[in-house]
């Protein structure tokens, strides 16, 4: 029989090395005594170990596991611990994932109380305010469960490096001077100070913050528990602060004031547009726009944008996400891969007209992501509605369509992208802007295609497609 | 009027907003000068008896207000007792509270008070202050008001952990009856802003700007929304804005109440349900079209709305524990995330029996119907389900005559 002696109740560093030792002599655990040396018993029955005769490596899980366990208020911690060890180095590798093993499961409940208990202590403890000879520090009194003092010592360091302070617990006792952190006996209530000034304050915001129209004592209590009132100076105000909760709501339904006269609300209903209405008049009515179902799921409608002399007039599928978001056209990574073709094409996108089928974003929650959805074709009429304002106002020379929603909502029919695309094609004559229309492909197209080759080539024949645009617009300014 | 005075009036003011989060910032704390930390979880320091925690100061600066919101205590008409703190006054509570290990830090909002951009100028100069003048490194989460300038809002991102604006009501036919000065457009596009600058912060060397993002909160049972509306609603908002938080309130009733509101106790219930269901909606893969749908398109108040999926999707069931992936284990009815993973890991190494299951810390009785197991196996009548289910549905027959 080996009897350990850790020299006090988180002893780390001695029952890590105890149990090095043991290991490495193959004392099993059912022969093995462990005690923490009592205040005035220093120098116990020791058994003396051979310094350990191999390497123990331990799983990391393992010794975070252990870290915790340890400052368990349990004193067949040790005892389990070393059993968890022993047991790892006679070859149980895996012992930590066998959740549903005894050991394993009593580590795991004792790990989490010591966690709860930390949690709690970093939660209820409140310092008190003592001045002595103009220097000001803080002293607290806590009563944990466990024995977590030194480990959490360390947080409230983080917390209050700028202070001085105590923290006072039955059992232990942690200082802080500013620079070094120090441990003392425990200690006793008495040797806190009252109330400090601010106290009185708490319990006033306490009592405020409290809706006695939501009384949920239950749910108060899982949390916060009577046994930590006592040293919570806000916990004074709570039998009250119950007692009169039914009152005071009755109080509030019995006695409703009247409506104030109502103020003017703001209009919402879109006017009728004459004909010729300017851009910028549309622009604005388009704010309102419920023309179609889409508005109620995005933020706002992405007008086109550009000057009003534009030669040339983009026009895209929909809004997408960014564009959503920011309200402008052509700004997500379909967007930037266009900058990029423009300026390559010669084209620079400040003297074009960029405007888009439809111009609100369509499409399907999922989780943190918005699924893009492409417009279907009474989506695509409804928002003619605008875009037939934009091109009149506009008149481009040149109206380049980018993929089939935008073929289709100016040639008004289906069209195929990848046999029509990079020609002129004169426009429907009822269609009062003159000019020519150009397909091609989207941008986003070139984005959602899989292999590289395919990416070079297919973005060289759009580069194509939009210096064909640039010409169509310098013979016909050449020509007039 | 003194501070304690004007404290008592300001956190009244401020109680009807349910958002308590200290959590998900950058990590800080104050070795290198200043004071307070911040460490990822956040900490709830109290508990008031109505269950909601204490975690942040939080309070108004002034609860003198433009508006006439009818659900809100500060709005225009009420005779509320006004008041207004000081900058300074602010800055002092919210250190001398943190400095007693009383709070967390603060959650500072405000009554609309001359234009908004005045408003958002006063609440970013209270965590310019702490932040810059007394280095606080503990958590600010501000009240952002729609329609500030994009100079006072990458101010108050620069410093605040957290920025939120509460959309209030579901929709903005809902507005138009009870905040006829909102626009759920407005406050959409000041989301959507705070995205792009949250996001475009997460690049490095870009300037700060709300670590712990964005949240919201909206009013439950104070308009006539039903919880098909209010979770579309989420749905939409945390794929839109990246919300980290969706936050419901049960509308109670309030002093110098509206008479145009329904004046009865808070739909506590309700919200309650409704926190479940946003719970499934973002850890358990489930879709808003799931969960309520009812004929009212409300959740049953009688049973948590996992349990009334898999009552009305019983051909999904029995799972066996064993066997049964991921995404399927989340959707029984008693398994949550933490058990579910722990069953994926304790199956690595044996085939799962009952009393595996009770070691692993599970209700029995909630999951055995639901579940098979290397020793179990219900049965479609068994009386384990019936027994778990029938009272309930029977309360809600009754509910439907009374």
């Amino acid at each position: 029989m080996a009897g350990i002696v850790l020299e006090h109740e988180v002893d780390w560093k001695g029952f890590r090395t105890a149990a090095r030792a043991l290991v490495s002599a193959e004392i099993p655990p059912a022969d093995i005594v462990w005690s923490v040396c009592a205040e005035d018993d220093l120098f116990g029955a020791v058994t003396s170990l051979p310094p350990p005769t191999l390497e123990l490596r331990l799983p990391r899980a393992l010794v975070t596991l252990a870290e915790t366990v340890i400052q368990a208020h349990a004193p067949a911690r040790f005892a389990l611990l070393y059993r968890l060890i022993w047991r790892t180095a006679q070859g149980e590798r895996y012992l930590l994932e066998q959740i549903t093993d005894p050991d394993v499961d009593r580590a795991r409940r004792l790990a989490q109380s010591v966690r709860r208990d930390t949690h709690k202590m970093r939660a209820f403890l409140r310092f008190r305010e003592v001045t002595t000879d103009g220097a000001t520090s803080h002293v607290a009194w806590f009563e944990p469960q466990h024995y977590i003092v030194e480990a959490n010592a360390d947080f409230f360091v983080r917390c209050f490096a700028g202070m001085t302070w105590s923290i006072l617990t039955p059992y232990r006792s942690a200082h802080w001077d500013g620079t070094a952190l120090s441990f003392t006996a425990g200690a006793s209530p008495k040797d806190v100070p009252d109330d400090d000034h601010l106290a009185e304050y708490w319990q006033v915001y306490f009592s405020a913050i409290f809706n006695p129209a939501r009384l949920k004592i239950g749910a108060m209590l899982s949390e916060m528990p009577r046994k930590y009132w006592k040293n919570l100076p806000e916990a004074a105000a709570i039998p009250e602060l119950i007692a009169s909760a039914a009152a005071r709501t009755q109080a509030m339904i019995d006695t409703p004031t009247l409506s104030p006269p109502r103020p003017t609300k703001r209009s919402h209903r879109p006017l009728p547009l004459p004909d010729q209405s300017s851009l910028a008049e549309a622009r604005a009515e388009a704010t309102q726009c419920r023309r179609c179902p889409l508005w109620a799921s995005a933020t706002q409608i992405v007008f086109g944008e550009g000057p009003t002399d534009a030669a040339i007039m983009l026009i895209g599928e929909q809004a997408g996400d960014q564009e959503d978001l920011a309200g402008r056209p052509f700004i997500g990574p379909a967007g930037q891969l266009l900058d990029r073709a423009l300026q390559e094409a010669g084209l620079d996108r400040r003297q074009l007209y960029v405007t888009n089928a439809v111009k609100h974003f369509k499409f399907t929650p999922r989780g943190k992501r918005r699924l893009h959805q492409s417009p279907d074709a009474s989506e695509i009429a409804a928002c003619r509605w605008w875009l037939d304002i934009e091109r009149a106002n506009v008149a481009p020379a040149v109206t380049v369509l980018l993929g089939g929603s935008a073929g289709r909502a100016v040639l008004g029919r289906p069209v195929a992208v990848l046999r029509e695309r990079g020609r002129p094609m004169p426009l429907p004559t009822e269609q009062r802007p003159q000019g020519v229309a150009l397909l091609t492909v989207h941008p986003s197209f070139l984005l959602r295609l899989p292999d590289e080759s395919a990416k070079i080539r297919e973005y060289a024949a759009f580069v194509a497609d939009l210096r064909t645009a640039a010409t169509l617009v310098n013979n016909r300014s050449a020509a007039t | 009027m003194d501070l304690l005075d004007k404290l008592a009036i300001l956190a009244d003011a401020a109680k009807y907003d349910a958002s308590c989060a200290s959590s998900g910032t950058e990590k800080r704390n104050s070795l290198s000068g200043g004071i307070g930390s911040t460490e990822g979880m956040g900490i709830c320091h109290a508990y008031a008896p109505d269950g909601r925690c204490i975690s942040l100061l939080k309070i108004l600066l002034t609860n003198a207000c433009v508006y006439e919101c009818l659900y809100c205590i500060n709005r225009r008409s009420s005779n509320v007792q006004r008041a207004r703190f000081t900058v300074a006054e602010v800055v002092q509570l919210t250190l001398g509270f943190y400095r007693r290990n009383c709070i967390e830090g603060l959650f500072l909002s405000s009554g609309i008070i001359r234009s908004p951009d005045y408003t958002m100028e006063q609440l970013v100069e209270v965590a310019r202050v702490l932040r810059e003048d007394h280095g606080f490194r503990g958590y600010i989460h501000l009240k952002t008001i729609p329609d500030a300038s994009p100079e006072l809002m990458a101010a108050a991102g620069r410093h605040a952990d957290r920025l939120s604006i509460n959309v209030e009501l579901p929709s903005q036919a809902g507005l138009d009856a009870f905040a006829p000065e909102k626009s759920l457009p407005d406050i959409r596009r000041s989301m959507a802003r705070m995205r792009l600058r949250i996001d475009a912060a997460k690049d490095r060397g870009a300037p700060r700007f709300a670590p712990a993002g964005q949240s919201t909160q909206v009013i439950v049972g104070a308009d006539a929304s039903n919880d098909r509306e209010i979770l579309a609603m989420s749905t939409n908002l945390y794929a839109s804005y990246g919300l980290k938080r969706v936050y419901y309130s049960a509308f109670s009733p309030i002093p110098d109440a509206n008479s145009a509101l329904p004046p009865r106790a808070a739909p506590l219930l309700r919200e309650h349900r409704l926190y479940q269901a946003d719970w499934l909606l973002r850890f358990y893969g489930f879709a808003d079209h799931e969960l309520a749908t009812g004929v009212d398109g409300n959740m049953p108040l009688d049973m948590d709305p996992k349990l009334a999926w898999a009552l009305a999707n019983r051909a999904e069931f029995p799972m066996d524990v064993n066997t049964a992936p991921r995404e399927q284990l989340l959707r029984v009815p008693g398994l949550g995330v933490k058990s579910v993973d722990r069953i994926l890991i304790a199956r690595r190494h044996r085939r799962l029996r009952l009393d595996d299951l009770s070691r692993l810390r599970l209700s029995l009785g909630k999951v055995t119907p639901f579940l098979i197991t290397a020793d179990h196996t219900p049965r479609l009548s068994d009386s384990q389900l019936l027994s778990a289910s029938l009272p309930r549905l029977k309360s809600q027959q009754m509910s439907l005559f009374a």
